[in-house]
């Protein structure tokens, strides 16, 4: 990488770092709206009543390993599992976290001792946050058994998932509960958009945590994301215009 | 609610201030690779040794999963729950493949090639059957226009796809609809969806960088 790319790299990602400290600053004082998605309407719908039917909550964080660029997914996934922890933390059953990298189900187990620890309601149990496989194939055919014989009535699946995400969206249909699903996977959006029933699509699986937490930090970092998406925009429209007239 | 002890207090904040300091040095790494006379830059060489030791604790943190695989499957069969059977299967396979690796280091790949490859390419094809239920089942889902169009575009591409039985390509759709719908929208609408998810990532990792998204960290 040049020094002239790697200093405007350098500056989209301070710019977009002091915007949202700005923004969110900014946000201590006013409300958050934001746009509807029913996704996750439904799924706080679901959430409530996983606590009050004493069943379990099952989040895949799919096979985002860390050193990778989709782990940012997993994490959001991760982020989403910590706050749907607490939220059925006064229900009988603890949630149950399955992936297809090693390091992610460590992090998953992690985050839901935090929970555990934070709610004081329940006892942390090891093996709720799970290894299913290594291979794609592998891990959905490992977390299938978690959605259909451990009492499971909703599950999000959210992280890096390639097409095999159907196996999971269709054991989870299979078994008639909730199914939330999201992947910064092209592929795997297509094909959760024809089998989940309620599908996040693009960015979508991003917001997830300003959607349930509503952090002043969460709701920057969604504007932040709209002000970048519409500087993207003048800069195609420009280059476009510039290449048609010639001068690019 | 939870009140932190002190140890705990001290191993959140540490830990998050690892996280922020590794994030940022390994991001700037990336950015200023190289100083002015085109060696690689001290920021380079720290933000390398940090990915071998994310590499190292990677392949340790394989080891830990495979424990947790067995644990989780070796409870279900102690307690007799539903499918430990399938456990008593995946254990005495983890465990002939663990020998088998160790009596025939360099045969590994019989494994892989007689088993494993078998069994995922039948769950591939498994596939066919469920993403065509999902796509009939998809209107009584969600009957909206948007569904609608998918659908219709999934057929259109199947159909510019496959060449019928000895009429061959269908004239319009095979050379005109299905490359026009695949290379110019299909493709402009996917490099829509890949910015906005780039810019999803940027932010997710700021937050990070920020440690308000450390959920694994602590009791926070």
């Amino acid at each position: 990488m040049s020094i002239w790319l790697g200093l405007a790299g350098f500056g989209i990602v301070f710019f977009s770092a002091a915007l949202m400290l700005g923004l969110s600053h900014l946000r201590r004082k006013t409300p958050s709206v934001f746009r509807e998605i029913p996704a996750f309407t439904r799924l706080r719908q679901a959430v409530g009543l996983v606590v009050e039917d004493g069943s379990r909550l099952h989040v895949s964080l799919g096979r985002g390993t860390l050193t990778t660029p989709q782990s940012a997914s997993a994490l959001a996934g991760l982020t989403l599992l910590r706050r749907l922890a607490d939220l059925t933390s006064a229900g009988d059953q603890p949630p149950i976290a399955t992936s297809g990298d090693a390091t992610l189900a460590i992090l998953s187990q992690d985050t839901l001792q935090a929970a555990a620890n934070f709610s004081e309601r329940s006892a942390f149990d090891p093996a709720s946050g799970r290894l299913t496989g290594l291979t794609p194939f592998s891990y959905a055919a490992g977390a299938i058994p978690a959605i259909r014989d451990e009492n499971v009535s909703a599950n999000v699946l959210m992280g890096n998932f390639g097409v095999e995400v159907a196996l999971l969206t269709d054991a989870a249909e299979r078994e008639n509960t909730f199914v939330l699903a999201g992947s910064d996977n092209l592929t795997a959006q297509a094909v959760i958009y024809a089998s989940a029933q309620e599908p996040l699509i693009g960015e979508e699986i991003y917001a997830a945590g300003a959607y349930v937490e509503s952090s002043p930090l969460h709701t920057a970092s969604l504007t932040v994301q709209d002000v970048l998406r519409w500087l993207i925009i003048a800069a195609i429209l420009v280059g476009a215009l510039l290449t048609l007239a010639g001068l690019l | 609610m939870n009140r932190k002890s002190p140890l705990s207090t001290v191993i959140t904040i540490a830990s998050t201030a690892i996280t922020i300091a590794s994030g940022v040095l390994v991001l700037a790494g990336y950015f200023f690779a190289q100083n002015a006379d085109g060696q690689a830059s001290l920021l380079t060489n720290i933000r390398l040794t940090f990915l071998n030791w994310a590499i190292i604790l990677a392949g340790f943190a394989i080891f830990i999963g495979i424990l947790n695989l067995f644990q989780v499957h070796f409870n279900k069969i102690q307690k007799k729950e539903k499918g430990s059977f399938y456990s008593l299967l995946l254990i005495i396979s983890l465990v002939a493949t663990f020998l088998f690796g160790l009596v025939r280091p360099g045969q590994m790949e019989v494994v892989f090639t007689t088993v494993q490859l078998p069994v995922e390419a039948s769950l591939m094809a498994l596939l066919v059957v469920t993403l065509t239920y999902a796509s009939i089942r998809l209107l009584r889902r969600r009957l909206n226009l948007l569904s609608v169009i998918f659908l219709v575009t999934a057929l259109l591409i199947l159909l510019g796809t496959a060449p019928l039985p000895l009429l061959g390509d269908i004239p319009g759709l095979s050379d005109w609809v299905r490359p026009f719908i695949a290379q110019v929208m299909a493709a402009a609408g996917a490099r829509g969806i890949l910015l906005g998810v780039a810019l999803g990532t940027l932010t997710t990792g700021l937050r990070i960088l920020f440690g308000t998204d450390l959920p694994y960290v602590g009791n926070k």
